[in-house]
């Protein structure tokens, strides 16, 4: 309420209506913490910013060079009260703003699972967060829900006051996933994942985007954000389930192509470990995955004949068959199956389920 | 997926003729009919000017006089000039988007399409930074520097003078790439992997990275020389605590660029050797890292801000002081503040991108270091402020613009804490609340900064002061435009509008864009202002001339010379005592010597320098296009040339002291006249 109250004096002063400023009036409890910090931030700084404005209005009228009145002291350059103000003020400030700073990016770290779901309500620990993946491709959004086995273009639903975790990556360039009513934003990168946990706590349609200039599509490669309560979600994942259409290789191929203005796009069924192969950059089946390479380098490398050896590794993945992958480039070796595993610390198995 | 479509793209490259390269009938803008007309304009223009040259028979004079020069003066003057002919083609992009923006916020479809959009706002900034910022603030401290640490020249004028034409080779790529292809898309600090060759085909990547190249080499090698001046050639008695405030923040700015300008060179040179080798430091795919480009190039591009802004800052400290007829209040914390700043701004790059998912440790780290800078820059601030207190506070145009500077400033300095706390960075990044934010500093900090100092040091480079009245009518067009153009963008990043965008989803944001255009208007109308500031004080020059050398009132050395200063700039070393030496010796009553003048060396002019400069203009221009035998060609002209002119032995000359008898008694008779009046 008091932040309300502050909010809304410092930007009436700005002659605007708060309900247009969605940084500032989000609907999701992490963007409503990050607005609040602004707020804090914002106040902290005006103790110096405010008398530095209004000293320099001062002094200029106050020793205008038509003021003969006023004392001229031409030599007077030092004096160590002032000093040890003017460089401890601004520290004791920095001091609190720094506090402020540690204690926030670790609480709103987006890795960190939420701690709770609003100002007032607690995070219920027998709820899981809501899996979303989110592929940022050329140039529109594809959203999978694995545990829903159902996936999406241009749009996305979750149900409200329900955490969200999203896994964040790119077929692409770099973008950054941002939807500013619900929570700050994340790049999503190729080759990489990140991670954004959020929650909605109003229902509504919220506008998200790419807020990282990504080429021609870029200003078209927006997607509406659904909070929905759970019989909305429900009948929001039957529609998307009434869509026989299947996201597999092939047709995630074919989705990967440069597109602006993709219409929103619903695909009822989901070929398995898509996301995995999204993410490792190995779609089509014919490279090899990128943890698999990653495995390769942790166990010494295909040495300099990798280079061109690309081709030997086609087709084969550690996690299915790490001895196979062994044998072929180191032989002299005999490891278990096992040992390889437990070697692998990096890359969890991708076909757990 | 991705290394798929690389290998796509390198298979249906162009075909490269053995002759052309890629350079075709193609690369011209036929087609677009905006580019074209500015294209036919740029053309009239050109081969007018060409004209008027040719029928005043200037071309000998400017070769003989200024290309061709050595001298610290005609150098910094020609940094400046530079830096004012790309403020409008920089500030034409600006106005471009603005335009653009206004129309298809509001429903339209705007003038530009995409791809060209794209092309604006990298150009936008790319020149803004590398060829108006930097020509400007390169241009004061080779002006200033020398003359107020009582020298005859830079440590190395012939590496000054390369310095300056490498500067103009790169901002000649960046102009010719409006005419001939394209420019890059990929924004001004061309982010990877968008800028590798899987994303970023066309020439127009080639375009940038080979005008920075060789741009970046020229800055790299003044800021050598400037170090250099500054710890070696300095008059006796000028310790470095009775240096002027700006020759100091000159020192900081030149250690900065001589120690992060070959981190830009290294960055550039990989991802050079990404488009032209086939190698993947920065690719999605084969081991690349994009991240990796991220990082370094910011580590070049945060010290950059201040690279810009130190010399500012000093430039502040000289008006100041003059204009409130008072020493600067804590000179010591001023050095230290400035030599902190200097320091911190190595570790604080991470704060462009908190969102790139780093752990919160790292985030908190790289937010707290950013927000100690703020404590030194404060206390800088609080020094201007009480320098004023128990002042006479004279309201001359360099004084307004520094009273513009300090209320902008420290709303943009505020803005900048705010984006330093990594959750607030989270909203706000990339939005147009950022734009905002670094247009208040650069605008409200290095561009009035350029503005006070052009202004205050005009009389002494030239011998005439600027006219007042446009000085103020710029003045005001530039603070009202500023605050026009750019605090409706706050308002639009704090409703979640990022930047870059060539179209929008609906008509919501239309309002405050079209502010936005008003004020770009505005600063439109203050850059025309400058202009006929200038044009009118050239025609009225008589009347506002300055006899005396010291037409402020001025506290350093550069004030202790005629205006314009001899080409050696002092007859004798002066001896210095004090911190603001001039103010010193006026008060210790100190007389001129009017005799007893000695030869002085001096180096030679040379045309190495432009030779250099264009064979490197030219190899630029052929690697951009794939034309290797030229490429290959020109490099080798370049090379022999320059380990030829290592053979010229003809580089240095003694004035006769006659000479300087001779000038410096035409200087005592106009200071006597002056005395008269």
């Amino acid at each position: 309420m008091k932040r309300a109250l502050i909010a809304s004096t410092l930007l009436s002063t700005l002659l605007l209506s708060g309900c247009n400023l969605v940084v500032m009036n989000p609907s999701g409890d992490v963007a409503e913490q990050q607005a609040n910090l602004i707020v804090y931030s914002t106040i902290l700084m005006l103790i110096v910013i405010v008398p530095v404005i209004a000293l320099t209005v001062f002094f200029a009228y106050r020793y205008r060079a038509s003021n003969t009145d006023a004392a001229y002291e031409p030599d007077w350059h030092h004096s160590t009260t002032l000093e040890i103000i003017i460089w401890s003020v601004p520290l004791a400030i920095i001091i609190c703003l720094a506090g402020l700073t540690y204690v926030a990016t670790h609480r709103l770290d987006p890795y960190k699972p939420l701690s709770r779901i609003s100002a007032d309500q607690p995070i219920d620990e027998s709820v899981e967060p809501m899996v979303i993946q989110v592929a940022a491709m050329d140039w529109k959004w594809l959203f999978i829900y694995p545990e829903l086995g159902i996936a999406s273009v241009n749009e996305v639903a979750a149900v409200v006051n329900r955490p969200i975790e999203f896994q964040l990556t790119s077929t692409t360039v770099m973008n950054s996933f941002y939807v500013p009513a619900l929570a700050g934003q994340i790049y999503a990168m190729s080759g990489m994942q990140t991670e954004l946990n959020a929650v909605i706590n109003e229902p509504g349609v919220f506008k998200g985007f790419s807020a990282n200039y990504s080429g021609e599509g870029f200003s078209q490669m927006r997607f509406k954000f659904h909070g929905l309560n759970e019989a909305g979600f429900d009948t929001w994942v039957e529609k998307v389930r009434g869509d026989d259409k299947v996201l597999d290789s092939d047709t995630l191929e074919a989705l990967n192509q440069k597109s602006i203005s993709h219409p929103v796009t619903y695909y009822g069924r989901l070929e398995d470990t898509l996301w995995e192969r999204i993410v490792n950059t190995c779609v089509n089946g014919e490279d090899l995955c990128r943890h698999d390479m990653m495995m390769v380098d942790a166990l010494g490398g295909g040495g300099l004949e990798g280079l061109w050896n690309r081709d030997m590794f086609r087709g084969i993945c550690s996690a299915d068959d790490p001895g196979a992958l062994m044998a072929l480039i180191r032989p002299e070796l005999r490891i278990n199956k096992d040992d390889l595993v437990t070697a692998m610390t990096l890359t969890a198995p991708v076909n757990a389920n | 997926m991705a290394s798929q479509a690389h290998h796509g793209t390198s298979a249906s490259a162009p075909d490269v003729h053995p002759f052309w390269g890629k350079l075709s009938w193609d690369a011209f803008p036929f087609h677009e009919p905006i580019v074209l007309i500015t294209f036919i304009g740029v053309v009239l223009g050109g081969l007018a000017l060409v004209g008027a040259l040719t029928y005043f028979r200037l071309w000998g004079y400017l070769w003989k006089n200024w290309f061709t020069s050595i001298d610290h003066k005609k150098i910094g003057i020609m940094y400046m000039i530079l830096g004012l002919v790309m403020l409008l083609r920089g500030f034409a992009d600006a106005l471009l988007m603005r335009g653009h923006q206004a129309i298809a916020a509001s429903g339209g479809e705007g003038y530009l399409n995409a791809h060209h959009y794209d092309q604006i706002f990298t150009a936008h900034g790319v020149i803004m930074i590398f060829f108006v910022a930097m020509p400007f603030v390169t241009g004061f401290m080779n002006y200033v520097m020398p003359l107020q640490i009582g020298a005859r020249d830079v440590a190395f004028p012939f590496l000054n003078n390369f310095s300056f034409w490498l500067t103009v080779s790169g901002a000649i790529l960046v102009m010719v790439s409006l005419f001939v292809g394209e420019f890059s898309t990929a924004g001004w600090l061309a982010y990877a992997p968008f800028s590798g060759l899987e994303f970023s085909p066309s020439v127009g990547m080639d375009y940038y990275l080979w005008a920075l190249n060789i741009a970046g080499i020229g800055t790299t090698l003044s800021g050598i020389n400037l170090v250099v001046t500054i710890v070696k050639m300095r008059a006796p008695g000028m310790d470095y605590m009775k240096m002027p405030i700006f020759v100091w923040t000159t020192l900081c700015t030149n250690v900065l660029i001589v120690a992060t300008f070959p981190v830009l060179a290294a960055t550039l040179a990989l991802l050079t050797a990404d488009r032209y080798l086939g190698t993947h430091f920065f690719t999605n795919d084969l081991g690349g890292s994009p991240m990796m480009y991220v990082n370094l190039i910011w580590i070049w591009g945060h010290p950059e801000v201040y690279i810009l802004v130190l010399p500012v800052f000093g430039i502040f400290s000289e008006i100041v002081p003059t204009f409130t007829g008072k020493r600067l209040f804590g000179y010591a914390s001023m050095v230290y503040a400035t030599c902190v700043i200097m320091v911190l701004s190595y570790i604080v790059w991470l704060h462009h991108f908190f969102t790139m998912g780093a752990g919160a440790n790292v985030n908190a780290f790289f937010g707290i270091t950013t927000m100690i800078i703020s404590i030194p820059t404060g206390a800088k601030m609080f020094n201007w402020l009480f320098t004023m207190y128990k002042g006479r506070v004279r309201f001359d145009v360099p004084m307004l613009w520094v009273m513009g500077f300090m209320i902008t400033f420290v709303i943009g300095g505020m803005t900048g804490v705010l984006l330093a706390v990594p959750p607030a960075d989270y909203v706000l990044h990339n939005s147009l609340f950022l734009i905002a934010h670094f247009h208040n500093v650069i605008i409200g900090g290095v561009v009035f900064g350029i503005f006070a100092g052009i202004v205050y040091w005009w009389p002494k480079a030239f011998g005439f002061s600027l006219d007042p009245f446009w000085g103020k009518v710029s003045f005001w067009c530039w603070i009202i435009g500023f605050y026009l153009a750019f605090m409706p963008l706050y308002v639009l990043g704090l409703m979640g509008v990022t930047r870059r965008l060539s179209q929008f989803e609906d008509t919501f944001y239309s309002i405050y864009f079209i502010v936005a255009l008003v004020g770009a208007l505005f600063i439109a109308a203050g850059i025309g202002a400058f202009i006929v500031q200038i044009v009118v004080s050239i025609m009225r020059r008589k009347e506002l001339a300055d006899e005396t050398g010291d037409p402020w009132g001025g506290r350093t050395l550069e004030w202790a010379t005629s205006s314009p200063p001899p080409y050696y700039n002092f007859a004798f070393s002066p001896k210095v005592h004090e911190i603001d030496a001039f103010t010193h010796m006026k008060r210790e009553g100190y007389t001129r010597p009017t005799d007893g003048f000695m030869p002085i060396h001096m180096p030679h002019y040379t045309a190495t320098g432009v030779v250099l400069a264009g064979l490197l203009t030219v190899m630029g221009f052929a690697l951009i296009w794939h034309i290797w035998w030229l490429a290959a060609a020109s490099f080798a002209a370049a090379l022999i040339y320059g380990i030829g002119h290592t053979f010229n032995y003809n580089r240095d000359y003694y004035v006769p002291a006659a000479e300087v008898r001779e000038i410096e008694n035409l200087r005592t008779q106009q200071l006597a006249k002056a005395a008269e009046q």
